[in-house]
């Protein structure tokens, strides 16, 4: 059996989605974009709801909707399970009865084994009412397994569930998605769940993919401020010659005033550059720091992120950049929003690549 | 959670309450003066009179049956008001539900032009088949259902549109035809709605009057449902109308209070 083969091309009023996504079997996907990218429009134009007006999506070896020839299988016929962003349980069945919707004779048996695989064993018979934000989501997923998909689609699977039922059902699905024989299509607006979860990211913006990769490797290389922004990376851009970085958008003032060049580890490299620094990388400082030649300029405070044992310090001038430093950091600086402190970037922080 | 303290509620405006209870009084008043007039020494007498027996029986049967048809022609024809975009969908809205504001009497008209023994369709139906629609049991409950399945419509159309329809998107990609998620999750979704819609055609049909006596006539023990039998009485016996009278209440009552639980409260 062979994944999941999409080249979406659909118009709604003035917005145009364009996205190419292929998921093998056993491989999952992610499909990763703000509010608005067009991830709902992919849904629906892969589960039926909407009919392609150019491209191809092929399942399993069956083509779906092609224009050209001109398929078009209704959406019962997809074999697309979705778990949908608001679970969508029925509320007039129990839990059970939900699960076993889409089994033929709607065996409560083979739904019973499904709810043990999501880790509710014994909750056939509760009211849809009962269930908490986590475990209706679970449910949402057996079911969705359990009519015996060929693509599984998790629609913003962690949205609206508070922090403790996020963690339980990141660990359930990072334990049962490599299990499961199907290319699972993974839609979010958060980077860190679709870094752990996914093989492969697809980065939506406007409507058009603007980065496809591994996650690591989007990480290490974004190809835009969205994607290093979301991806909680820096990235600057600008244009080198012989180890040094003219900034775009000079807009970095050095302690003179002149515009700030950075300096790099690589003196071949020439012509337009993104510099890519991990949050980590960058030191700041109470007072300019002397000693070995690194890339130093002020910068003021924007605002302040609390992460696990670490605070996320964000620096909007002048250029937006994120810095992570222990909370005896933000201490030691006085650091808040509105302060002034010293930036430092070590010439071997940057990830240098070529092109704009 | 808990509850907010009762001393934080607040009175009601005076205007609004005075308002509202002259309109509570507005609907008992009447049934005091229908009550007042009850002959209950011979109420037993006069109720099972073979007239009003006869009227009972024929108003429940043909206003159950009325409902029933409401039912089934009604929702599919709400799905499609609600669901289908076609042309003239608003001129198609507006002709099945004309009969709520249109007076029943010219409903009877309309209908005994139509379906008469020499009407524009029941003139060939009684050529081809002798089968006269009108003065007949059956004229009862075409006369019923044209008065009622507007009521019907209103209500499961509105909670068609009111229903999230992404619940049907999830039943369709779990492997269930259109015919199958209808069944298995629009109509049981809709379920408090179809019943209140259900209750208010049958009420209709129960006290239906004016389409009726056009299209079906007055026959005692074939077309006279009660609210017939009441007219015929307040003219002829008034005890016998007030007897009669107090049984559609207590009829009616009783519905009420058996649905109540099921539809009026969630």
């Amino acid at each position: 059996m062979s994944g999941l083969i999409a080249d979406i091309g659909v118009r709604i009023d003035d917005f145009a989605l364009d996205v190419a996504v292929s998921v093998d079997v056993g491989e999952t996907v992610a499909l990763l974009g703000p509010n608005g990218a067009g991830k709902s429009t992919t849904v629906r134009s892969l589960t039926g709801a909407i009919a392609l007006e150019r491209g191809r999506i092929e399942l399993a070896g069956r083509e779906l909707d092609a224009p050209t020839t001109p398929t078009f299988v209704p959406p019962h016929e997809r074999r697309i399970g979705v778990a949908f962003q608001d679970a969508l349980l029925f509320p007039h069945l129990d839990v059970a009865g939900n699960v076993a919707f889409g089994l033929e004779r709607r065996r409560r048996g083979e739904a019973d084994m499904w709810l043990e695989r999501v880790g509710l064993a014994g909750f056939g018979s509760r009211r849809v009412s009962e269930l908490s934000g986590g475990e209706a989501r679970r449910v949402a997923i057996a079911r969705a397994l359990a009519s015996d998909p060929h693509l599984l689609i998790l629609d913003e699977p962690f949205a609206g569930l508070d922090a403790g039922a996020r963690v339980e059902l990141r660990r359930l699905l990072a334990s049962q998605l490599p299990d499961l024989e199907l290319p699972i299509l993974f839609i979010t607006h958060d980077a860190a769940e679709a870094r752990t979860l996914a093989d492969h990211l697809v980065v939506l913006e406007s409507g058009k993919v603007t980065q496809r990769g591994a996650p690591s490797d989007v990480q290490r290389r974004p190809t835009s401020r969205y994607i290093a922004d979301l991806l909680g990376t820096n990235l600057l851009t600008g244009s080198a010659d012989a180890g040094v970085v003219r900034l775009d958008t000079e807009d970095i003032r050095d302690v003179e005033g002149g515009a700030l060049e950075l300096t790099i580890a690589d003196r071949t490299v020439a012509g337009p550059v993104r510099l890519t620094f991990a949050p980590h990388a960058v030191s700041l400082h109470g007072s300019q720091p002397g000693g070995s030649p690194r890339n130093v300029w002020q910068a003021r405070v924007g605002d302040l992120h609390d992460l696990v044992g670490l605070v996320r310090v964000h620096l909007d001038a002048p250029v937006p950049i994120v810095v992570d430093v222990t909370p005896g950091a933000i201490a030691d600086l006085a650091i808040q929003p509105g302060s002034t402190v010293w930036v430092a970037v070590k010439a071997t922080a940057f990830d240098v690549v070529s092109g704009s | 959670m808990t509850r907010p303290v009762q001393r934080n509620r607040q009175r009601p405006p005076g205007i609004l309450l005075t308002l509202g209870l002259v309109g509570v009084l507005f609907f008992a008043l009447p049934f005091v003066g229908l009550l007042r007039r009850v002959p209950w020494s011979n109420l037993v007498d006069v109720v099972s009179s073979e007239v009003v027996v006869d009227a009972l029986v024929l108003s429940l049967v043909s206003s159950t049956m009325a409902a029933l048809v409401c039912v089934v022609l009604g929702v599919p024809l709400a799905w499609l008001l609600a669901r289908i975009d076609f042309p003239g969908r608003n001129v198609v809205r507006a002709l099945v539900t004309l009969p709520m504001v249109l007076p029943p009497v010219v409903g009877g008209a309309a209908l005994l032009f139509a379906f008469g023994r020499r009407g524009t369709f029941g003139g060939p139906i009684f050529d081809a088949t002798t089968f006269v629609l009108p003065f007949s049991f059956w004229g009862v409950v075409v006369a019923n259902v044209f008065v009622a399945m507007p009521f019907l419509i209103v209500t499961v159309e509105g909670a068609l549109r009111g229903l999230d329809q992404r619940y049907e998107d999830a039943a369709a990609s779990l492997g269930v035809s259109p015919l199958g998620v209808f069944w298995r999750v629009t109509l049981p979704m809709i379920g408090p709605s179809l019943g209140a819609g259900l209750v208010l055609a049958w009420a209709r049909s129960l006290g239906e009057f004016g389409a009726t006596v056009t299209f079906a006539g007055n026959l005692q023990g074939r077309t006279q449902t009660l609210p017939l039998a009441v007219f015929v009485e307040l003219q002829r016996d008034r005890d016998s109308a007030v007897a009669i009278s107090l049984l559609m209440v207590v009829v009616s009552l009783i519905v009420l209070v058996a649905l109540r639980d099921r539809w009026w409260r969630r």
